[in-house]
């Protein structure tokens, strides 16, 4: 498996950490439903096709990755930052 | 308080000359980090225009009159071989002491990298000028190719010895390969 950093180009899946869902990026505020923090914190989707999850690429630039897959065929469709998303 | 003795990290350790690789420490002059903060582009521009240089594109470094500036990450590089001028628009810090800098040379220099780094380094693929941040085995590093037959590895100085090691077993494993051959 190969991610296609933006910074850093095709890189060896060894380079990178896998931190988790999407959600993380989508923290609800601090008052917000006990629902909604639930759906934060412990309910994840587990689809059989397209998801999002980041990743860190922490044997090269240091920075987090966006990454849009398919667990089926395992194609890799896109790899964003983080931080420049957040822009 | 006593007068200290400044050493490099890799003080002691003498050249090595194996596979028609030459290992060495390399001098590099004082590091600095430069941190772009947001929207201090422009600020950090004029003040890297003092020293002839300019803030380089990822995987890139620029190269004027022994002093360098190596893209590292993100908004982020080092500025080597200089005591910086007063730099607006970004976070600097000196980090000479922090880092070993390993000088590969030689034809042989590429194979020895390909036994321990996961990337394309041949020439066609990794020019004079680029720069990569890339593993050496497990170890972090930051990969220059300085010439067409010459790298310059950076890795944390806490790890100066172990990747000098790890280098040597690879220029020994090729020179062991290549006297089998003949």
């Amino acid at each position: 498996m190969r991610l296609k950093c933006p910074l850093c180009g095709e890189r060896d899946r060894r380079e990178f950490h896998y931190y988790g869902a999407e959600d993380y990026l989508h923290r609800p505020e601090v008052d917000a439903e006990p629902a909604a923090w639930d759906n934060y914190l412990h309910l994840r989707d587990n689809p059989a096709g397209m998801t999002r999850d980041l990743w860190y690429h922490e044997a090269g630039c240091a920075q987090w990755l966006l990454v849009t897959r398919n667990t089926v065929t395992h194609e890799i469709s896109a790899v964003e930052l983080v931080a420049e998303r957040a822009k | 308080m006593p007068e200290l003795i400044a050493k490099s990290a890799l003080e002691g350790f003498s050249a090595q000359h194996l596979a028609g690789a030459t290992l060495a420490e390399a001098e590099v002059g004082p590091i600095t980090s430069v941190a772009v903060y947001p929207d201090g582009a422009k600020a950090l521009a004029k003040g890297l225009k003092s020293i002839g240089l300019t803030f380089p594109a990822p995987n890139a470094f620029i190269e004027k009159k022994g002093t360098r500036i190596v893209w590292n990450g993100r908004d982020q590089a080092f500025l080597t071989g200089v005591v910086p001028p007063t730099l607006e628009g970004a976070a600097v810090s000196d980090q000479t002491d922090g880092w070993a800098v390993l000088a590969l040379g030689g034809p042989g220099a590429v194979d020895v990298l390909a036994r321990l780094v996961p990337l394309d380094l041949r020439l066609s693929a990794f020019p004079v000028g680029r720069v990569v941040r890339a593993p050496v085995n497990h170890m972090n590093a930051v990969i220059l190719r300085t010439g067409d037959y010459a790298f310059e590895v950076m890795v944390f100085r806490s790890m100066a010895r172990t990747a000098w090691h790890e280098f040597e077993a690879a220029m020994q494993a090729l020179a062991a390969r290549a006297a089998m051959k003949s």
